[in-house]
């Protein structure tokens, strides 16, 4: 029963990690760029949602209607500025650039929050929990967070499958000179693919936030865990990024089971096994482009 | 006044020089074939009115208006539409996604899915296949019909015959006179000199970047075409 129950708590804690993973995942699988800066910037979310429950004593949920859209446009003016730019030169270029953006995030974040850590207040929601079995609870924050991992896949995959911008993207991805033949601005579709991918890590950064207890150097690990959840699941795709954050949460839940304290390196080792043996992930994009 | 005019472009692969003051002009709704052999500059040249060459001296007008400078993403609302070398289609999209995304400027027209269909039937059955999974007769169809989508002005065509079957290279090009009928200028590059032939008011031959022979068809001997290609 406990393993069960390790295993249900794996899956939940795994709808975070797709939840964090899903902006990287797109930013990727729209222009092959790997965003380096994508766990500071989830932190940075976390501390605006922070100083805004503390300053302004909004309810915690509501801080989303500011924190996500001031990420996303961060994310436009970040895409149209330097990343568009850094697109453009060698491969190395956009892992500079965002490498140094996620050191001068977490800099500055150290200069305003200092090192100590923190988390927002979400009163009596965070202890909150659902019996499932008489062995099996389950926290209601969590499973609220689950859902919301699970429901943001899901409308990506959506967006990008029915709409007319979506398909746009998809063609982007595909072919970037041939997108522009047909008339698309691909630095637009760029601006756009990370805009939604940093709002979307600004709500999960939100979330994250509520969780756990985080401090500035949060971001590193952060990204870890994220970009295990999108190898593990496969590069370009969105249900695989899913995928990916379950079985990585339950490798680290079930793997603290097995060997308290060893959790995290279980989750390490699934991911090293995935790349060894399936370097395309589990669930590869059908299509390689 | 010519609908496209090209005067004397000089256009470079970083040092090499694949184009030398090339010229070139056709009259609206005219139909144009672009001969010559590997390497003499014909998709360069498709490349540099499409907007992903910029020639580095020289003019390209359209309409009049010199559009050097317009990103190829801009010149598609101007009219101007190229089926590329290769065909590239956007193998994880549907031939009907392909289609669609090819109407992104909404330009106005003749052409949309319902006419496309019926002047390409076999892009009819095949429309939710996958682009990767289309023949290569069906992704050639698919990548004219969806540059039409966009309902140009003018139509480039970068070697539509090649690595086809004979029958599918009739097929296809038997939806060309449909599409001159609606006023379409129609620039193609081939290799297939006969083909090209057939279906163009006027002939250019370029030779390592240079135009070597122009002239209509009916004018222009086997042996000056055959020497003109091959640069003996
Ligand atoms: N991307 C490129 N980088 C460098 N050189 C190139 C590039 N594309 C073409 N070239 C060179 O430019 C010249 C003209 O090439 P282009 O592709 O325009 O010829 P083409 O007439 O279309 O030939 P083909 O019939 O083989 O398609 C060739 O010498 C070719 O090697
Ligand atoms: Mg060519």
């Amino acid at each position: 029963m406990q393993w069960a129950n390790a295993v249900v708590q794996g899956v939940i804690l795994g709808g975070l990690y797709a939840l964090l993973a899903a902006g990287l995942s797109l930013m990727f699988g729209v222009m092959r760029l790997v965003n380096l800066a994508h766990g500071a910037l989830a932190i940075v979310a976390a501390y605006m949602g922070m100083v805004l429950v503390n300053e302004t004593g909004i309810p915690p949920f509501a801080t989303l209607l500011i924190v996500v859209p001031v990420m996303a446009l961060a994310g436009w003016i970040l895409q149209r500025t330097l990343l568009n730019t850094a697109l453009n030169r060698q491969a190395l270029a956009p892992i500079l650039v965002t490498f140094g953006l996620a050191v001068i995030l977490q800099n500055l974040m150290l200069e305003l929050f200092t090192a100590d850590n923190q988390s927002i207040d979400v009163g009596s929601l965070a202890g909150a929990s659902i019996q499932i079995t008489p062995n099996i609870a389950v926290g209601v924050f969590p499973l609220l967070t689950f859902v919301v991992g699970v429901a943001v896949i899901a409308g990506l995959q959506l967006y990008l499958a029915k709409t007319t911008t979506g398909r746009a993207m998809r063609a982007t991805s595909d072919d970037r000179e041939a997108a522009q033949l047909m008339g698309i601005d691909h630095r637009n579709i760029y601006a756009l693919a990370t805009a939604i991918a940093v709002g979307l890590v600004g709500l999960a950064g939100v979330f994250l936030g509520v969780r756990t207890q985080f401090n500035p150097t949060f971001g590193d690990v952060t990204l870890i865990f994220a970009f295990e959840a999108v190898i593990i699941g496969g590069l370009g795709s969105l249900w695989g990024t899913l995928w990916g954050g379950i079985i990585l949460g339950v490798a680290q839940v079930v793997g603290a089971q097995a060997f308290p304290s060893s959790g995290v390196l279980l989750g390490h080792i699934v991911f090293l096994l995935v790349l060894a043996f399936r370097p395309t992930g589990l669930f590869p994009k059908v299509v390689n482009g | 006044m010519a609908l496209l005019e090209v005067e004397n472009i000089d256009v470079f692969y970083g040092d090499v020089q694949a184009i030398f003051g090339l010229s070139l002009s056709i009259e609206e709704g005219q139909t144009l074939a672009v001969i010559g052999a590997n390497g003499a500059g014909k998709s360069t040249l498709l490349k540099s009115i499409a907007g992903l060459c910029t020639p580095a001296t020289g003019e390209i007008r359209f309409n009049g208006e010199r559009i050097n400078d317009v990103p190829p993403h801009r010149r598609v609302p101007l009219g101007i539409s190229l089926t590329p070398e290769g065909r590239r289609i956007f193998p994880s999209l549907t031939l009907e996604e392909n289609l669609l995304v090819g109407a992104h400027s909404k330009r106005p027209g003749y052409w949309n899915l319902a006419t496309l269909y019926e002047t390409f039937p076999l892009l009819a059955d095949r429309r939710s296949r996958l682009g990767t999974n289309a023949s290569g007769g069906e992704q050639q169809a698919a990548a004219i019909a969806r540059a039409l989508m966009s309902n140009p002005k003018i139509l480039l065509l970068d070697e539509v015959s090649l690595g086809l079957a004979p029958v599918v290279v009739e097929q296809i090009y038997s939806a060309l006179p449909a599409i001159v009928e609606q006023g379409t200028t129609v620039l193609v590059v081939e290799q297939d000199v006969n083909q090209a032939m057939k279906v163009s008011d006027r002939v250019q031959c370029l030779l390592d970047g240079r135009t070597v022979l122009e002239g209509k068809p009916s004018e222009l001997s086997r042996e000056r075409i055959a020497s003109a290609f091959f640069g003996i």
